[in-house]
């Protein structure tokens, strides 16, 4: 990894940064419409999010400051990893609070703290097509999209009620944006959809699937559904047992071996601050003591 | 009377080869149009061209539609056709993998037309669902299950009753009893024949069987290496066929 302070400014060269941001200019023009654009092979596994490292590469200036979450947290190896990979290849600042972030490469979830207008959300995807599970044709996927035949996406979720009594769908959970394309949001849990009208830019990057897409700030985006299902941004019925928050998607974690569990916020920047403020659940300790 | 479709001169090549041409005829709603020949006739090539699936050489296909009156189905655009597709038309498939989503329970599949065209009230669909399966015998305990489970004779149902859910002005049929046992045939037919009835549908049912033709059509056409040979009502054109083609199949026919 040491050669790679050789490379370009953010690793990818300029020709291809030019690519990849006219790929976004057009994804932001046309909002949720999926844009190819030619992937380059990143050092590292395609499940590591090559296409939202590409994109952050494409955006990234040397003033911003970075954050890389994944399922909420700073501190997992695939998170660790593309931060270390743009404080090197890229010489950025990066940070894991939110609010001083300019740039957030995510997978799986939306921060809890609202992003303002000045930040950039950037969205690992691992299959761009939400049409895909039901029509594996990728000529006819594209045609639908154009001709707005979006009747199949219903057809999924009625086959989710048919089995489940209820829509079943808790990840990836399809959207329509700005009463137009049919979207998948990337497999952030259904709790996040609602945040997705925000202040922020959202950048989505496919790598492996070599597509683009994109909401911009204050975009109308629709969690589809049935009249008499309607969407629920559920979460688990449980405040955080560290910060005490009840309004926070919640991971479960194991404690020992007899079983014993407890949910936390799975926004660890977002727990992590709420300790600090005094905020304490049922299980938590002060933030002085956690602070290691 | 404005005919429901009006066919002008239709003709499609593969080549060199004829695939179909010099075709004309009208359909009135409420008619059932049968089309018979043997394989190679022409007859499904026509077919396709008529349903929009391939694009004709020359002619013109004059569907009178809901908003406009009558328009050309092959000169109007993609998204229009396709639209027809959906909501005016059915087409139903000789065999029914080609016409139902296997992996969608046999509720969704007769639901997904709904669906298209805006349905959004899950209880609402369901009841339809399960009305169209009585409609086309399938007992109501199987909704939830895929049409992989189902036998041959279910699944052709079952696409029937996913093509005539919204109640389309215009079916297509091609050999819509083929490929199954004489019996399923049978009560198929009898199943088609009381529908057409009920619904008045108006339909074009390309077949090489002409007991399919006896039972639901009104009016014949016969096709030979790509041209109509001789068209009529249909107990005219099989009681007494006038053209020594179809004079062969009747009694071809016959001595089966
Ligand atoms: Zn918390």
């Amino acid at each position: 990894m040491t050669d790679l302070n050789q490379y370009n400014f953010a690793y990818l060269d300029e020709q291809t940064k030019r690519m990849i941001r006219r790929a976004l200019l057009k994804a932001l023009a046309i909002p949720g419409y999926q844009v190819p654009f030619a992937s380059r092979e990143m050092p590292m596994p395609y499940g590591w999010g090559t296409g939202g490292v590409q994109v952050s590469a494409a955006c990234l200036t040397p003033e911003d400051r970075f954050k890389v979450i994944d399922q909420g947290a700073d501190d997992t190896t695939n998170a660790v990893s593309i931060r270390k990979f743009f404080e090197r290849t890229a010489g950025v600042e990066t940070t894991e609070r939110t609010a001083e972030a300019t740039v957030i490469q995510t997978r799986h979830r939306i921060p809890e703290e609202p992003l303002g207008e000045g930040q950039i959300l950037v969205y690992q995807v691992p299959i761009p097509e939400p049409l895909r599970f039901l029509e594996p044709r990728e000529t006819e996927t594209r045609k639908m999209h154009a001709l707005e035949e979006y009747g199949l996406m219903h057809v999924k979720l009625y086959e989710d009620i048919a089995r489940h009594g209820k829509i079943a769908t808790s990840y990836a959970y399809p959207v329509k944006v700005q009463g137009r394309y049919v979207m998948d949001p990337s497999p952030i849990p259904k709790f996040d959809n609602p945040k997705m009208e925000m202040a922020a830019i959202q950048l989505f990057g496919a790598g492996r699937e070599q597509r683009i897409y994109a909401v911009p700030p204050y975009t109308s985006v629709v969690s589809l559904d049935f009249e008499d299902h309607p969407f629920e941004a559920s979460k688990v019925d449980q405040p955080c047992a560290l910060c005490g928050a009840g309004d926070t998607y919640l991971d479960e974690v194991i404690m020992d071996d007899e079983g014993g569990r407890m949910f936390v916020c799975s926004d660890t920047d977002y727990c992590a601050t709420r300790r600090a403020e005094g905020h304490l659940g049922a299980l938590g300790v002060p933030a002085e003591d956690s602070a290691a | 009377m404005t005919p429901l479709l009006d066919v002008r001169n239709i003709a499609k090549r593969y080549g060199a080869r004829i695939g179909c041409a010099d075709v004309s005829f009208d359909l009135y709603p409420g008619e059932v149009m049968g089309i018979v020949g043997e394989s190679g006739s022409g007859k499904s090539t026509l077919l396709n061209c008529l349903a929009g699936h391939l694009e004709p050489d020359a002619g013109e296909v004059l569907f009178d539609t809901r908003a406009e009156g009558p328009r050309d189905t092959v000169t109007m655009s993609e998204p229009e056709r396709r639209m027809l597709a959906r909501t005016d038309w059915a087409f139903v498939h000789q065999n029914a993998r080609d016409g139902l989503r296997m992996g969608v329970s046999a509720g969704g599949n007769v639901g997904e037309r709904l669906m298209a065209v805006g349905a959004r009230h899950y209880g609402q669909i369901r009841e339809q669902a399960l009305d169209w399966l009585e409609r086309v015998e399938i007992a109501p305990d199987r909704i939830d299950d895929r049409p992989s489970a189902f036998s041959g004779g279910m699944q052709q149902r079952l696409q029937i009753a996913r093509n005539l859910v919204t109640g389309p002005r215009l079916v297509f049929m091609d050999e819509p009893t083929g490929g199954l046992d004489v019996s399923v045939q049978a009560r198929l037919l009898d199943l088609l024949r009381g529908l057409v009835r009920q619904m008045g549908l108006s339909a074009i049912i390309v077949t090489h069987d002409l007991a399919v033709v006896r039972l639901l059509a009104d009016r014949l056409m016969v096709m030979k290496s790509g041209r109509v040979v001789e068209t009529g009502l249909t107990d005219q054109v099989l009681d007494d066929p006038q053209h020594a083609y179809t004079q062969l199949l009747v009694s071809s026919v016959l001595q089966v």
